[in-house]
């Protein structure tokens, strides 16, 4: 419970700060082989619990369970290993963050229930996901795909593309598979570090739940009604996150008879919601949410507006406390750069793409 | 003449580097990407390192190039602040670029500010004339 955390709050952070890598180039288990790699971009979550990372639990809130099945490391380059490699167990920066969090408000009781959220409980969000090995994995496809296709034709280069079932397309998609799992890994040591972080600071990590872990801004290959008529299609989630409603199978079973879970962050000072997928969302947005505030201000210019330690201070006011890598990286997520989140929620339910469950209201920050 | 500037871009960094000649946008457009990541100036020119890339035309040539620099740092620990003798040439194929680039060993002394994850083609523009050029770069952090 959340009073129990706020007298240890500076020492929690200051072990979550150490135990979990935040920045570049300072890497997590550096000494893993290549091989080992390679068996955790095939196995993804499933290579972490093998290694001792988290829990039989946590898996079964997963997404896919942790493992993307269609996942073949052998289409990952040499230069996305090596990037990834140091980076493994690690945060990064920019909008990257782990936040301590307290139950703040309820909108479905029945629901929380069964995703274990309470109010005046503490949670923990982390946001993170492939790191540079994702990134590589696309910039190496999209450099593949123009050579095959080329880009004259379209408005933006980055716009390139292949057909999914093509050659190429299927390499592509093999390889974004491997990037998820990635992620997934990637989460679960850090949800492990989390646990060990609060074994040593308040004593007990027990009750510490996975609630959910997805990927976000990946492409899925999902059955949609189109004109009345099922079809297999791949869809693509950029700035968004897959919400299944009420009895879709493919999500994790304890959850089937609620919908899938939520997660959109607000940005440092404000709040985060969970939400729940609907029905509705299978047929205005190809189950889709989106998934954060989204920028409002540029990262320039919020630097030129605010300087982190006055940001830092203002958000102690508020009762957040921020351990961060850099002041620099404090003002770029200054409050005042995101779209209001309340809105953001506001829109998402009113719409029907979603079902508000509970709000979070960050007490302590790590950024990297 | 100031050889690089910051522009509004919400999510992303976008940046201008200019110089009299591409090999003098190209090299400032690395220091541009270094100001992003390290305290301007902070990383120390200590080691050097050859670069080299390829690309069928100036606006893949320039994502290579300074994609190598995030390689650098994310895969060898290679901390970056400028580049040196950097050099273009037409090939059968396109254009390859040498270049030394000067940095130091990452360390906890450098603190990261920025992680740029990528380099795009996102309202990239490269101009050249007379005896002045200048590169645009949107990338990704």
């Amino acid at each position: 419970m959340v009073d129990e955390i706020l007298p240890k709050r500076t020492q929690l952070l200051q072990e979550l700060f150490e135990q979990v890598p935040s920045g570049v180039g300072k890497g997590g288990i550096t000494k893993l082989s290549k091989e080992e790699l390679l068996e955790l971009l095939e196995k993804g979550s499933e290579w972490s619990l093998q290694n001792g990372y988290g829990t039989k639990e946590d898996l079964l809130a997963t997404e896919e369970s942790g493992r993307m099945r269609q996942a073949d490391p052998k289409m990952v380059s040499e230069r996305a290993l090596a990037r990834g490699k140091p980076q493994l167990g690690t945060l990064g920066a920019g909008n990257h963050f782990l936040e301590i969090q307290k139950v703040a408000e309820i909108y479905d009781e029945e629901a929380a229930d069964i995703l274990g959220l309470e109010a005046g409980k503490v949670t923990v969000m982390i946001h993170c996901g492939s790191r540079g090995l994702g990134h590589q994995i696309a910039t190496d496809y999209i450099e593949h795909m123009e050579r095959k296709y080329g880009y004259s034709h379209l408005p933006d280069r980055e716009l390139v593309n292949a057909p999914l079932n093509s050659e190429l397309g299927q390499r592509y998609f093999k390889a974004m598979c491997a990037g998820m799992n990635y992620a997934f890994a990637n989460r679960q040591m850090i949800v492990h570090w989390v646990r060990q972080s609060f074994e040593k600071v308040m004593g007990s990590a027990e009750g510490m739940k996975q609630v959910y872990d997805v990927c976000h801004n990946i492409a899925k290959i999902e059955d949609h009604k189109i004109d009345g008529e099922t079809k297999k299609i791949c869809v693509h989630r950029k700035g968004a996150t897959r919400a299944y409603g009420p009895g879709h199978e493919d999500m994790p079973e304890r959850y089937r008879t609620i919908g899938q879970p939520v997660l959109i962050p607000g940005s440092m000072g404000t709040a985060s919601y969970v939400l729940l997928g609907t029905k509705k969302a299978e047929e205005l947005s190809f189950s889709s949410s989106a998934h954060g505030a989204g920028r409002e201000l540029s990262r320039a210019a919020a630097i030129r507006q605010f300087r982190g330690e006055t940001v830092a201070r203002e958000l102690l006011a508020q009762g957040i406390e921020v351990k961060a890598a850099s002041w620099k990286g404090i003002a770029e997520e200054a409050v005042p750069s995101y779209k209001d989140i309340d809105e953001v929620i506001k829109t998402t339910v009113n719409a029907g793409i979603g079902k508000a469950v509970a709000k979070l209201k960050p007490i302590g920050v790590v950024k990297g | 003449m100031k050889k690089y500037e910051f522009l509004e871009h919400t999510a992303d960094a976008k940046f201008r580097a200019y110089g009299k000649s591409l090999e003098e946008a190209f090299s400032n457009a690395a220091e541009a990407m270094a100001s992003i990541i390290f305290e301007e100036g902070k990383v120390e020119p200590k080691l050097n390192k050859a670069i080299q890339a390829e690309g069928e035309d100036l606006k893949s040539l320039l994502v290579k190039f300074l994609g190598e620099f995030i390689y650098l740092l994310d895969a060898e620990g290679f901390a970056f602040s400028r580049v040196a003798s950097l050099t273009i040439n037409k090939t059968a194929g396109g254009y390859r670029l040498a270049a030394i680039a000067k940095g130091d060993k990452y360390s906890d002394k450098y603190e990261i500010l920025g992680d740029v994850k990528a380099v795009t083609y996102n309202d990239m523009e490269i101009r050249e004339e007379k005896g002045r050029a200048w590169v645009q770069v949107v990338v990704d952090i």
